[in-house]
């Protein structure tokens, strides 16, 4: 039954992996939209992350972007100083760029994680602003990194290939976290923390746990980010960008690996679909459609658009798992 | 030493302008839990009423000041009744991300060429400037205005939320919402008039900030919202002193770092200042600690 599970599972992201490589070959998605396709995928990586943060841990982060920009700042400086072509350098500078933003995750997470909610939220807020300062003066210490004019020259490595195989790495390894010991005491901060501290879990050491993985995750997403546009500048990484991730995962639902997946990749085609299909003389109104439309869509479904649930089959429950995951919200 | 009462008197020009804006930050969050990160796009509207009333229809300044204020106040019951009535009873998550929605679709909309545009406009001067010099201290006549505006409606807030009925309806529906509903108040009409105080008092903000600082433009409002709810933060948030205190500890530490260390570090003091105290005391300079509920 689980080797069943397992196996299909597997069918399906070649399945997928295949679909879309034969669409690229033939032609019918042109380098335009590949690129989109790529950053979606990123998109994805960085939401699930965050996922892991707010959604299973329960602790609200609004600074996301700083550890994405640390991950594409470190794996771009490192790629633009070896001066190499070479693909590996690209697996290397996510790497770097993972572990740069974990010790930094690790560094900020052990004082500020002991704030509760929406102070915990201001203060990675606060975080992400002064990371978003270091980058705009980050040329006064490293010129090559470019400050407020932007950083350049940066190899163009990043394919489609190397997106998708870092994206389900990810998804494999937030799922089998999720339904360990480790994504169980997780869960149980979320649900309440003063009651799972009273039942014997190390709340602080959990807690660091889940930020500092979810914030490796957006550091390698930074990274693949960094040598996709070849261009980085730290408006890119700025309070908005954070809220981006943020509206991912909650209009996907919190802790919901498959809904974080269908709207980051929604989420990505949307505004830039917007800018297909709108006439040229309405063109400015794509970001005024797009905060309509997620109004609305609170309002309908102020749980998500899937309400915190799983597509069943993409992602098979262990049979030690019978109580559900995700059902309660995170905030009370 | 002159330099720095000179540097001291903009901080808290600038403070004040930030007390007016924290102040709707505060009073909503302490009745409905919530960051209405729109509220800073509510200033921005007030500081384009005032433009409009004393560009286009030349209104005396304090007839311009209050239909900047009452056109903020009534946007912002309009903001509170589509966008976060609904969301009432929905986890609290939701309203924030509506919260933002709201901010990005009046950023967008307003910067539409047929509303406001998205370009920058010096803003009419009501009257001349006139500098006093006090002893080699310069105070123009808008500091003083600036001052003197935003004590005025701090007062009258204060002594609106303490002696009136109201007021106190507000003060206990921000402790208990749900025993105030049982004493007989009506959430929904304490919650509108919160919005309609909060927002005008920002509108207020917006137009000083543009006599003081000339020039507006439909994102201006991002940055003052951000730093006047952190300064709300600061103070304790929920707390209507303390986000006065905040808000002027922000202006002057904003404008200090700016005078005395560098300008393009003025921000990163100012929320570093805002990550140290909330490790120190998480509930802010004026705030109660809370107890922890199982």
């Amino acid at each position: 039954m689980k080797r069943l599970a397992t196996l299909r599972s597997i069918v399906i992201v070649v399945a997928v992996y295949v679909v879309l490589q034969v669409l690229i070959s033939l032609g019918l998605i042109n380098p335009y939209w590949q690129q989109i396709l790529s950053f979606a995928g990123i998109m994805a990586i960085s939401a699930l992350g965050l996922n892991l943060i707010y959604g299973f841990t329960g602790q609200f982060s609004l600074g996301h972007a700083a550890f994405y920009g640390i991950g594409a700042y470190a794996a771009a400086y490192l790629s633009k100083s070896i001066q190499s072509t070479n693909p590996l350098i690209l697996l290397l500078g996510i790497i770097c760029g993972g572990i740069l933003a974990g010790v930094v995750a690790f560094l900020i997470g052990l004082p500020i994680l002991r704030l509760r909610s929406d102070y915990l939220g201001i203060a990675t807020l606060g975080f992400g602003i002064i990371m978003k300062i270091v980058f705009d003066n980050a040329d006064a210490i490293i010129p090559s990194l470019g400050g407020s004019r932007g950083m350049t020259g940066i190899p163009r490595l990043t394919s489609f290939a190397w997106v998708f195989a870092v994206f389900v790495l990810g998804i494999i390894i937030l799922r089998n976290l999720v339904f360990s010991s480790i994504g169980r005491a997780l869960v149980s901060i979320r649900e309440d923390e003063v009651a799972s501290e009273a039942v014997g879990v190390n709340t602080t050491k959990y807690k660091t746990i889940g930020f500092v993985i979810g914030c490796i995750y957006a550091g390698v997403a930074g990274g693949l980010y960094a040598h996709l546009y070849s261009f980085l500048h730290p408006s890119n990484f700025d309070f908005l960008k954070s809220i981006d991730v943020l509206l991912i995962i909650v209009l996907g639902g919190l802790g919901s690996i498959s809904g974080t997946i269908i709207i980051a990749f929604a989420w990505t085609f949307l505004l830039e679909g917007l800018r297909v299909i709108l006439p040229e003389a309405i063109l400015d109104w794509r970001l005024v459609i797009y905060p309509l439309l997620l109004i609305i869509v609170m309002l309908i479904r102020p749980k998500g658009i899937f309400g915190g649930r799983e597509i069943k089959f993409l992602f098979p429950k262990p049979e030690s798992f019978k109580t559900p995951i995700n059902r309660s919200e995170t905030s009370k | 030493m002159t330099y720095f009462l000179q540097q001291l008197i903009n901080g808290l020009q600038l403070g004040f302008v930030y007390a007016l804006i924290a102040l709707g930050y505060t009073m909503v969050y302490g009745i409905v839990r919530l960051i209405n990160f729109a509220h800073g796009d509510v200033f921005m509207i007030g500081a384009y009423f005032g433009f409009y009333l004393l560009g286009r229809f030349k209104l005396p300044f304090p007839l311009a000041m209050v239909g900047a204020m009452l056109g903020c106040a009534i946007l912002g019951i309009t903001i509170e009744k589509l966008a976060y009535k609904p969301l009432r009873n929905a986890p609290r998550i939701a309203a924030l991300i509506t919260a933002m929605g709201m901010s990005l679709f009046l950023e967008y909309f307003t910067s539409l060429k047929f509303v406001f545009g998205p370009n920058y406009l010096a803003y009419p001067r009501p009257f001349p400037i006139v500098n006093f010099n006090l002893g080699g201290v310069t105070l123009s006549n808008i500091q003083i205005i600036v001052f003197g505006v935003a004590i005025f409606l701090m007062v009258v807030l204060q002594i609106f939320v303490a002696k009136t009925k109201t007021g106190m309806a507000m003060r206990a529906v921000s402790f208990d919402k749900q025993t105030a509903q049982l004493m007989g108040i009506d959430i929904s009409r304490i919650i509108s008039i919160t919005f309609g105080i909060g927002s005008g008092l920002a509108g207020a903000g917006g137009v000083l900030y543009g006599i003081a600082y000339p020039q507006i433009n439909p994102f201006m409002g991002v940055m003052p919202g951000l730093k006047a709810f952190v300064a709300a933060v600061l103070g304790g948030i929920g707390i209507i002193p303390g986000a006065m205190l905040g808000a002027i500890i922000m202006g002057v530490v904003e404008v200090m770092t700016a005078a005395f260390v560098s300008s393009t570090l003025r921000d990163a003091v100012a929320f570093g200042i805002l990550i140290i105290v909330l490790l120190i005391k998480p509930t802010g300079i004026l705030g109660k600690p809370a107890a922890e509920k199982v």
